[in-house]
Order: C-alpha cells, then structure tokens, then sequence
C-alpha cells in the first residue's frame, strides 16, 4: 500500500511507514532473542534480523532493537522496561506482569522504567487499546526463553537434569535443592540465541499454571500519584530555560501574521519578547509565542499583545454549514468509498416491501485532558531534548525533524506520565511551539498551554452525520442495511499511512473513522459507505478520541437496530440475538475473535439476566441496550449494556440511574485495573452521551473552558454494574470499548421510557423537551 | 515580597502581587504535586488549603495569601499517611494521577467538617472536582473507607 494520499492537510508525516507494516512494525515479529551475561547483569533482548552469533557481545554492546526487554540485576532485582505510555492505565503494571509471570521472577524483585524514544525500542505507540493486545505473545516467549535459560542454567549449578526443575518465585527448585536467580546471575556465563523460530516453539505456561496474570495486583504508578510526586510533562524544568505562551490564530490552516503589537505587554514584568514561528513542517501557520522569565508573565504578556492575522479561508465556518455538508455527503450516493459490500444492496432495496430510514448527528466532543498540553525542549550537544508526555513518539518524531530541520535521530523523547491521554497525546504537535522558539532563542523553552489555548488547538472529535436504512420484506425479515457515514478524519490529517482501501477501490478510508459499522450481525445484504467531510477536515484538525470510530458510529448504528425492532414488533434483545448467528464471517477466527458473534451474544444475555430487563418500571422509567465489539473487527472486545434512564417531563432532563455492562476482552490481565478502565470508559460514554459536546463558530471551538463545556462531575454517576466473562482466550483491549455502548444504550432507553427517539449527540433536556411536544 | 507559611515553613516570595498562588507554589517554590488544570478555579486539581480551608490556588491572588498557612499534598501528612493517602491505595483510585493532589486536597477538608459523610454530601463536597479518567466511584469508596478507619483510630485512641 502506498503512504501517498491526495489529503490538502497532511501533517509532515509523509515518513510514517505504511499500513501494511503496522502489524510487524508494533508485534516485532521477526527478531532475534538474546540473552547474556553483562556486567554482573543477565540481559535479554530483542536483536536486529541479522544473524547473532554472541547474545553476550551484542548486549554489551547495547545492539538491541526490541520493544522489550529486562535485565536481572545480582541480587535478582529485574528490571522490564516498558516502551508504553503510561496515561491512567496502569499498562506498565499489566505489561511486567505478563513477562515476570512467564519468567517465574518473584513480583517483589520486579521494577519498571518508562523508556525515553530510542530507536532501539522500535515502534512505539501508545493507544487503540493495542498495548497488551500487541504485547501479550512477544512478552510471554520472551519470558518463557528468560525462563528456560535460568532453569538450565540453575540445574546446572545445582548438578542436576533441568527436566527435574521447576521455576518459581525467582528460584530454580529441583526436589529439597534450590537456587536464587541471584545467585545464576553471579555465576554469570550465560549466552544464548533464540531466533525467531525457536522462540515461537516455546511452550508458554498454560493458564491454571499462571501465577500473576489475572491475579490481583496494586498498579505500580499509583503511589506517587497520591504524594504529589508523580512527574508528568507539565512538572520538567531545565536550568535557564524561559517560559512561553502561544498566540493561536484564528484558524488552524492559512493564518498570516499581518503585525504584532507588544507595547502593552512591554509592561508586564518579566516579558522577554515574543518570538513569531516558522514552521518548515508546516504544522504551526501563523503562530506567534509571548516570551517571559515565568509562566504567569507568559501568561499576562500574551492577553496584552495585539496581533493582527490574515486568516485562513474557513474562517467563518460554523456547526449549521459542517451538519449540512455532512448531510449533503451521505445522501449523495457516489461519495465515499466502501468500506463493507456485502450481498446486493441495491438489488434488496428494490425488492424490499419497506423500508426504515433515520439519521443520527453527534457534535464534536473536546479531549479535555486534564493536564493542558505542553513540552519543555532543551538543545544540548547536537541533540534535542523533549521532556513530556506523548502517545505517539514514532509518529511525531519525523514532524519535529522536518520543522527543526535535523535528522530525526538527533531528537529524543524523554517520557513522563501524562496526566491523561484520551488520544489527544497520539499527535504531539504541542511540542512544536516550544520546540521552534528554543531554536530560534538558542536556550530552553517551556511552553505551558492555558486551558482555553489547549481547547483551541485541540484536535477535536470531529461532528459525524450518519444515514442508514434498512430493507424490510412482506414478513417483517430484515434483508439489508445501507449505511452511509460522513466526519473529519483523523488518520487522513496525521497518519495518511494507515488509511485502508475501500472495498470497491474507489478510493481509502480512515478506518479509525468507520470502524463499528462492520457488525457481527449476520445480514444478506449489508454497504458501509465512508464518507470525509472536507470541509471538517480543513476546519479544524480531527482527532482521535477515546473509542475514536466507535465512539460514534456505534450510537448510529445500535438505535438504529432499536428503531428496527421497534419497528417490526420484536424485543430489542431478542431481536439482536436472532441476527447474532455467528455464521459466515461472523463465526470468528483465532486467534482474536474465536467464537464470533456467539460471544457477543453471550455478553448480551449476561446482561439481560443481570439488569432484570422486561421488569416493570415506573412511569417515565425506561431500560435500553446495545452491543459493541470494541475498537475493530480483527481484536473484538464483547461488550453489552443495559442503561436504566428516568426522564423528567416538565424539564427534559434525563437521569441515568443504572449501567450494566458486561465485557469479554479474554484474557484479563490486570483484573482491577481492567475493572477501572471499564469504569472509566463507561463513564466517558454517559458524558459523551448527555454532558459533552461543543459547536465549532467562526472557524473554532466554541466552548473554551469549564464554564462552557460540562463533563460528568461525581454527582452525575450512576449506579455501574460492570461484569466480565471469565475466558482464556487472547487478552484484546480495554480502553475505549465500554465507551462505545453507552449513548445507544441511553437513546434506546429513553424510548423506552417516554417513547421519543433522540437521534443527536448529546442529548440535551431541551431536545428531550422538543421531542416530547411533537 | 509577600511572605506566608507553607507546609510548615515560611516562605518568602519575589513573585508580583496578582500571580495566581499556583505559580508561585509550583515555579517559584518547586513544589509540583498541586496542578494547573483550567486556571478558573472549575477543575479543583489546584486545590490547596489556606488556613484549613480549601481554595483554589489557580485564582487565587498572591497578595490574599500575605501571612496565611498553606497546606499542599506534600504538606498533608509528613509521610504522605494521612488516612485519604492510604484509602486512594488500598481502593487504587488514581488513574492518570493528575487531578489527584486536588482530590485528595479537598476530601481531607470535607473529612475535617464532616468526619462521616453520605454518598450525596460526598457528591456536593467533590462536584467541583473534575476527574476526566472518572475515578469517581473509588473517589466515594475511598473517602468512606478513610472516614471509617479515621473514626475507629479515634474510638481507639490511636492517632489518624
């Protein structure tokens, strides 16, 4: 597949490699395995695809290219480092626990260490709810290899057949004989090789015999998050850097500076300058940075400078012309590329005695992180220093060469914890201002973003229009859904490399953008239509958001098979289990989505047992599901939700009283910690679905700040009932897919409360009140 | 120079009389566990105590701060044991951490008026705090379980 795309607004990463390498590129899947004594040290890493004749020779020479790898110190203490963001998902505790499991170490002797961006890490992305889903089978044979050696090795020392050993709790044991891994690590003249094939016969541990997957587990990061000494990027500071704020132009694309005025800010004590920003990538247009000795004259200074702009042409666009566009785009037939084409949907169309149409519009929705964006940048030797935090290292990396015009191995990303990530850290364009102002000054910048300067340069979640219809015959059959989706598109802007080809090569889609419309429902004829809003995309920059496609396509589509069943008379559970036949494609294939669909309907009846549907409720009460399959059809995380809602007549207000949600994502890990991102991310979907939602004016964000934009607060939350299916199947993700369910849940609830349908995001009282008087 | 006591200590500040306390806090006196999240005093993640009472150090002036007594997260407890510190581990409540200081911040001022609150004071006392992981059901849980062991440390006599 070719990186190439005819996007009017690609973001300098015309490096990122293609679609086609991303699987190899984040599984590492032809690497070589090492490991060796070093300086009193056992090391084990990945090396490079060339033959290793001495593990020892390599890793002393640090010749790795893994994305994993550890070294066991003398006294046995191991360290695993962990090439992952850490963002409020504890990934680091769930990664080191799946390889100390396998390598037998005792919990107590393992310790983690958040890596800066080397090469040698290789790929590194943080985000898709990829992480353990990538990471399970690379970790668990690099365990089992680490395993293996120790034991020969301590059988060894011991004077005895490894076959008699076992390995556990940082000991090799054979009968009433044992050594501390220690002790292995002191003798010191281990060598060995695995290549790639060897490594993948390993035998891993079977699930009864794990030890730390799936147990209990404190997560690793919490205790400095409750002292105050958690470092995140906002908390760096270097000896003589200078703070500076930016000025953001009026529009993301085209602004031109047409004169600065500082007199003002000459007042304000502390103020150094400002400093106007040329961007050779392309990503900074029209910015100018007020300069000072600290944040707070930063601050001051940049309200006090008067700068006039030419600004870019979407300048004056707003909500009602982006909602039309987008409605123009999915009722236009030839526009957008196929992302499904399955059976004749044209033929079913015709043939169909009825047909159910509706359309579904959510408004952009902000990242909100609580920590503003910012970097600290320092050029020190010949290499440039970033201390933040940052979800996509790999992907931002050539974009900050490109604008600092060095090669990209002179940049360096020193990693700190984010203080939230939520996607908007996948693109780290936050970096470029203190970047470009540090080169231009010679010294080093801190650039702190106030709240409103992050909301507007944030990249939001772009407003979607869906349209989808569904072809009825004389018996009230389902034969067919026609869907039809338009939005900004965030892989087109960032990273044009992982756009998928549509299915009647017509053209590429961002599969970040549709994904969830590809169903396990089992119809004849079922056209997924991916549609870019253009004038979206050269508005305002579309970001990936927690649960990104799903987050949105799924509300279109499961009140659209609510609006269904209300139609032809069937229950909505029952109705969504007849079509869960797990045929076709739908049966699943290993290793991620065995079972198929039958598992999605076994989340279903979970949570149907469990939120007493078809009970009797009180007036203006009402139950509604949905299902979701997490982020892809290729790592499905099961996933069903009953939401019980109470609407208020007179006020409109709707009241989420209960959410029952059930998850199968295999595997689990890190059950609290998965406990807490299902928790989370429901909770993110009941914002999303009532609290959030901002409208784009005059070319931007209109909702700036807290007085305007209104997430869930603690007073807001319902009673959760999460459960999870006890399975040993491939762990998938768990970031975003309890996201996904809860706005068609919701809308689908309210229905069934008072009998409106509410086809927009979010549900506001005033549209539940319009609803009612019509 | 405006002067006031931090943690204990007094301290004295270069900063212009109309910084926000948060900066002075965080740059001048490096004491970065108290965070900037809105700067309008609507996320609570720089909640700190001026004279026991909880404020929002992001609007609030340097020169109102002449001579109080401010507490940060690093101040609550001299090894970071205060009750709420231990229930925010034992419930594992932070997730990215970063409204965190806030949380814990506040809650420790609502245990100090109201030693045993219910789910709905809970909620009215910490709706000013956003948390956008939405840590909020462990937020409950741990305050409750604080509020439980603060009370039985002191039926016992032992110190909370």
């Amino acid at each position: 597949m070719s990186a190439q795309t005819e996007s009017t607004q690609t973001l300098g990463a015309a490096t990122l490699r293609t679609a086609d390498e991303y699987p190899d590129a984040l599984l590492l899947t032809r690497r070589t395995f090492m490991i060796g004594s070093v300086a009193g040290s056992l090391v084990m890493g990945f090396g490079g695809l060339a033959a290793v004749r001495s593990a020892r020779a390599e890793l002393a020479a640090r010749n790795f290219s893994p994305a994993v790898w550890f070294e066991m110190d003398a006294n046995g203490r191991t360290l695993i480092n962990i090439a992952k963001a850490e963002m409020g998902q504890h990934v680091g505790t769930a990664l080191a626990r799946i390889l100390a499991d396998e390598l037998g170490v005792a919990w107590s002797d393992v310790h983690i260490l958040y890596v800066d961006s080397d090469p040698r890490w290789g790929y590194m992305v943080t985000g898709g709810s990829w992480s353990v889903w990538t990471s399970f089978t690379l970790l668990s044979q690099a365990g089992a290899a680490g395993r293996m050696v120790l034991r020969e090795q301590g059988a060894k020392l011991l004077g005895v057949a490894a076959d008699d050993c076992q390995v556990r709790d940082s000991q090799v044991v054979c009968g009433g004989k044992s050594i501390h891994f220690a002790d292995i690590v002191q003798r010191g003249d281990i060598d060995r090789v695995f290549t790639t094939e060897e490594l993948a016969a390993l035998p891993v541990k079977a699930p009864q015999d794990r030890t730390l997957i799936g147990k209990p587990a404190r997560a690793m990061d919490i205790p400095a998050k409750v002292n105050g000494t958690a470092q995140f990027g906002i908390d760096a500071a270097i000896d003589g850097m200078v703070y500076a704020r930016p000025l953001i132009p009026p529009t993301r694309y085209g602004s031109v500076v047409k004169s600065v005025d500082d007199s003002a800010a000459k007042a304000v004590k502390g103020y150094l300058g400002f400093q106007q920003i040329e961007d050779p990538s392309g990503t900074l247009q029209g910015w100018v940075m007020a300069v000072a000795s600290s944040q707070w004259a930063a601050i001051k200074s940049a309200n006090a400078m008067r700068i006039e702009w030419t600004a870019g042409p979407t300048a004056r666009v707003s909500d009602s012309e982006l909602l039309a566009e987008g409605q123009r785009l999915v009722n236009q037939k030839d526009s957008g590329t196929l992302f499904v084409n399955d059976g004749n949907m044209d033929l079913a169309a015709q043939q169909a005695a009825r047909t159910l149409e509706a359309t579904y519009i959510t408004a952009p929705v902000l990242h909100f992180q609580m920590e503003p964006v910012n970097a600290t940048v320092e050029f020190k030797g010949d290499v440039w220093h970033v201390h933040t935090g940052n979800q996509w290292q790999s992907l931002i990396i050539p974009v900050l060469a490109k604008a600092l015009q060095v090669e990209e191995s002179k940049i360096v990303l020193h990693q700190y914890y984010l203080g939230g990530g939520f996607g908007r850290r996948l693109f780290g364009d936050y970096i470029l201002p203190a970047a470009l102002t540090a080169k231009a000054l010679g010294k080093p910048v801190k650039a702190v973003f106030t709240r409103e300067d992050d909301v507007r340069f944030d990249c939001v979640r772009s407003s979607s229009v869906a349209r989808l219809t569904a072809t009825l015959d004389q018996d009230k059959h389902l034969t067919g859904i026609d869907h039809a989706a338009a939005a900004g598109w965030p892989t087109l802007s960032m990273a044009p490399g992982f756009l998928g080809d549509g299915v009647d090569k017509k053209g590429k889609f961002d599969p970040f953008s549709i994904n969830g419309a590809d169903v396990w429902y089992s119809l004849d004829n079922h056209r997924v239509r991916a549609i870019n809003n253009e004038l979206a995309q050269q508005t305002f920059l579309p970001g990936w958001l927690r649960s990104v496609g799903p987050g949105w396509v799924n509300f279109g589509v499961e009140s659209f098979m609510d609006e269904i069943a209300h139609s032809v008379g069937t229950d909505p559970i029952a109705f969504r289990l007849s079509l869960l036949k797990g045929d076709g494609k739908n049966a699943g294939s290993a290793p991620n989505s065995v079972g198929g669909a039958k598992r999605l309907a076994n989340v279903l009846q979970r949570v149907q047992a469990k939120s007493n549907w078809g009970s009797k409720l009180a007036a203006d009460e009402g139950l509604g599901v949905a299902v979701g399959f997490g982020q892809e059809r290729n790592m499905p995380t099961w996933t069903a939700c009953v939401a019980k809602v109470r609407v208020d007549r007179n006020s409109g207000r709707v009241t989420v009283t209960d959410l029952h949600v059930e998850l199968d994502c295999g595997t689990v890990v890190h059950p609290d910690g998965a406990l807490a991102q299902a928790q989370g991310s429901v909770l993110w979907g009941l914002s999303m679905a009532l609290h959030e939602g901002t409208s784009i004016e005059q070319g931007q964000v209109a909702s700036r700040n807290l007085n305007a934009y209104t997430p869930l607060r603690i007073s807001d939350v319902p009673q959760l009932h999460i459960g999870f299916v006890d399975s040993t199947e491939t762990p998938v993700g768990l970031g975003e897919p309890g996201v996904t369910v809860v706005a068609p849940a919701i809308a689908n609830a309210i229905h069934a409360a008072v009998g409106v349908r509410l086809r927009s995001l979010p549900i506001r009282p005033e549209a539940v009140l319009a609803a009612l008087r019509t | 120079m405006i002067s006031f006591t931090l943690n204990g200590k007094t301290v004295t500040s270069q900063g212009e009389e109309d910084t926000p306390l948060l900066w002075v806090i965080r740059d001048e006196l490096g004491l970065k566990g108290t965070k900037f999240g809105c700067g309008i005093g609507m996320c609570g993640a720089c909640t700190v105590h001026v004279d026991g009472a909880p404020l929002r150090s992001c609007s609030t002036p340097l020169s109102q701060v002449a001579n109080a007594s401010i507490t940060t997260i690093e101040g609550l407890h001299e090894s970071g044991q205060h009750p709420l510190q231990i229930a925010w581990i034992e419930a594992q409540v932070p997730q990215c951490g970063y409204c965190q200081s806030g949380q814990i911040m506040q809650a420790a001022s609502l245990l100090h008026s109201n030693p045993q609150p219910s789910d709905q004071q809970i909620d009215e006392y910490m709706s000013g705090n956003l948390c956008r992981c939405m840590t909020y059901v462990r937020i409950r849980a741990a305050i409750h379980a604080a509020a439980g062991n603060m009370q039985a440390a002191s039926k016992t006599g032992g110190e909370a």
